[in-house]
């Protein structure tokens, strides 16, 4: 027999009112606006954006204000928006060498072309809290300097010289890159799909990982070879014009993780690489991307796979956050049922256990004696 | 028109899509408002709102792997006098998306071309090299100048 239960629709319909409530918080208080949150939550918006996979400050944004700070259902919410939306079609691949740079380090050369530009880092800032902003302090304009204008070659070029480095990832000409917007994960997979499901993978995840490896999981003795950050162009094929269409710029956060390796018995003594490549101002994320992406070439490089984060299925497979938190949070979700056959279950099992016990005691006592 | 022009025209009609695309909605509202482009044409497809899969190179030149999306609005229109525009940028702004599909028809038209140019494209376009610049000078003031620290007598 199937009793189906219903209620709960008023209950619903008061919490969703008091959310509401909730998340505005005190009246008295001025209300965020979008604008305030992609000017100076900036970061933020960047990771509701990378993880969201959407690129759109102000909806990532608005998610984030919808979600109260909660930037997993923000990008959540970010993701469930981009079903309603039609594709029109894949860009040509974007250039990072031609970036708009506005940052660029490196931690293997110290005078590479264009030079170590630190940009707006907290990186050698002291950690301390800043009661002053609090008071809206005045913000000077930054410093200016005539630059070079040289143009920043990647710092894969520099090495390639001497061939002690491996090329940029190359996959078969015929091979179409991979969507897993719309086709579902299949194992083994390529490094083009697996590239696009770390890019949007959860930063936590992708980050615990990757400290992983420098413990000792999976070493891959990493140096940067060179992370940066800054603007780059798009452009998307359409039948309507003899020419790409520039549809306009993106900010996005690179890194060229290098890495010594020994050599096996598929390829030589060399330096081998991780890449990443995140949307926003996403450096942690970017770095912890190609220490994936790096450990996650075991096979193809002949190591031994002997680490979670070398291990692919289960690396990808638990790296999206909107399916984690789906299949974790549903577990609040009412199971009355499923409960309540389970208690039959464990009563008869348990009614079972103490019969048995019973009737074995008086055998347990004579072989005892 | 020779092949050879034609391209060049192609390159010309190339390089002001992108300049509208690149332009901040607000500035375009304002610079077609002045110039009196916001009139009349017909609508042939949108102004819609899409995505586009993002595409980056694998160790950055290496083979192509999608690795996001992003918002796109696009538009076609039709003026009177038979040109037809069209329009692609990022984000969701469907005003930006029918001006721009406008200014682009205009500029097929020999004989408004250097109205649009010089009423819309050439103030975007300076105020573009100018953010650019600025940009560029501020990252450059971080710049890290190394200098080697001698030690000893010799």
């Amino acid at each position: 027999m199937y009793v189906a239960v219903k209620g709960g629709e008023a209950a619903i319909a008061n919490a969703h009112r008091l959310l509401a409530d909730r998340r505005r918080g005190d009246r008295s208080v001025p209300a965020l606006r979008i604008d305030q949150i992609v000017e100076q939550l900036a970061l933020g918006v960047d990771r509701v954006m990378a993880e969201g996979s959407l690129y759109d400050r102000e909806l990532a944004a608005l998610a984030i204000m919808q979600s109260r700070g909660d930037l997993i259902e923000a990008i959540f919410l970010v993701r469930a928006y981009r079903t309603t939306l039609p594709r029109f079609g894949y860009t040509r691949p974007i250039d990072t060498a031609t970036m708009q740079v506005e940052r660029r380090v490196s931690a293997t050369y110290k005078d590479l072309p264009g030079g170590q530009l630190l940009g707006p880092t907290f990186d050698y800032t002291h950690r301390l809290l800043d009661p002053e902003l609090a008071n809206d302090p005045a913000i000077s304009e930054p410093e200016q300097r005539e630059g070079d204008g040289q143009r920043m070659a990647r710092v894969s070029e520099i090495l390639a010289h001497e061939g002690l480095i491996e090329a940029d990832g190359e996959l078969p000409e015929d091979h179409v890159p991979g969507d897993i917007t719309r086709e579902p994960l299949e194992f083994p997979m390529e490094r083009d799909i697996r590239l696009q499901a770390l890019s949007r993978g959860d930063e936590g995840f992708l980050l615990a990982l990757g400290y992983s490896t420098q413990r000792g999981y999976g070493r891959s003795h990493p140096f940067v070879g060179e992370v940066r950050i800054g603007e780059v162009e798009l452009e998307l094929d359409v039948p309507e014009l003899p020419f790409p269409v520039t549809l306009g710029r993106i900010r996005v956060t690179e890194c060229q993780m290098v890495n010594q390796f020994k050599g096996s018995a598929k390829a030589p003594p060399q330096f081998t690489r991780g890449y990443g490549l995140v949307f926003g101002q996403s450096e942690r994320k970017a770095m912890a991307m190609s220490l994936c992406d790096r450990a996650l070439r075991a096979g193809e490089l002949g190591e031994d796979i002997t680490a979670p984060a070398q291990d692919e299925e289960f690396v990808i497979s638990h790296s999206d956050n909107v399916q984690a938190t789906g299949f974790v949070e549903h577990l609040k979700l009412p199971h009355y049922v499923d409960f309540q056959a389970e208690l039959d279950l464990v009563r008869r099992m348990r009614g079972e256990h103490d019969k048995r016990n019973r009737s074995d005691e008086p055998e347990q006592r004579e072989a005892a004696e | 028109m020779d092949r050879r022009q034609e391209r060049e025209l192609e390159a010309q009609r190339k390089a002001a899509m992108a300049a509208l695309a690149l332009a901040p909605a607000d500035e375009l509202k304002r610079l077609c408002s002045e110039a009196g482009i916001s009139g009349e044409a017909e609508m042939l497809r949108g102004p819609e709102t899409g995505l586009v899969s993002v595409r980056g190179r694998i160790g950055g030149g290496g083979a192509p792997f999608n690795f996001g999306e992003a918002t796109v609005t696009r538009a076609t229109v039709r003026l009177p006098s038979g040109e037809i525009g069209h329009a692609y940028a990022l984000g969701r702004d469907k005003e930006k998306a029918r001006l721009s599909a406008i200014a682009d028809a205009l500029w097929q038209n020999p004989a408004r071309r250097a109205e649009v140019e010089n009423k819309i494209l050439s103030p975007l376009r300076a105020a573009q090299v100018e953010a650019d610049a600025t940009r560029r000078a501020e990252t450059a003031a971080t710049k890290v100048d190394f200098f080697t620290m001698v030690r000893g007598e010799d």
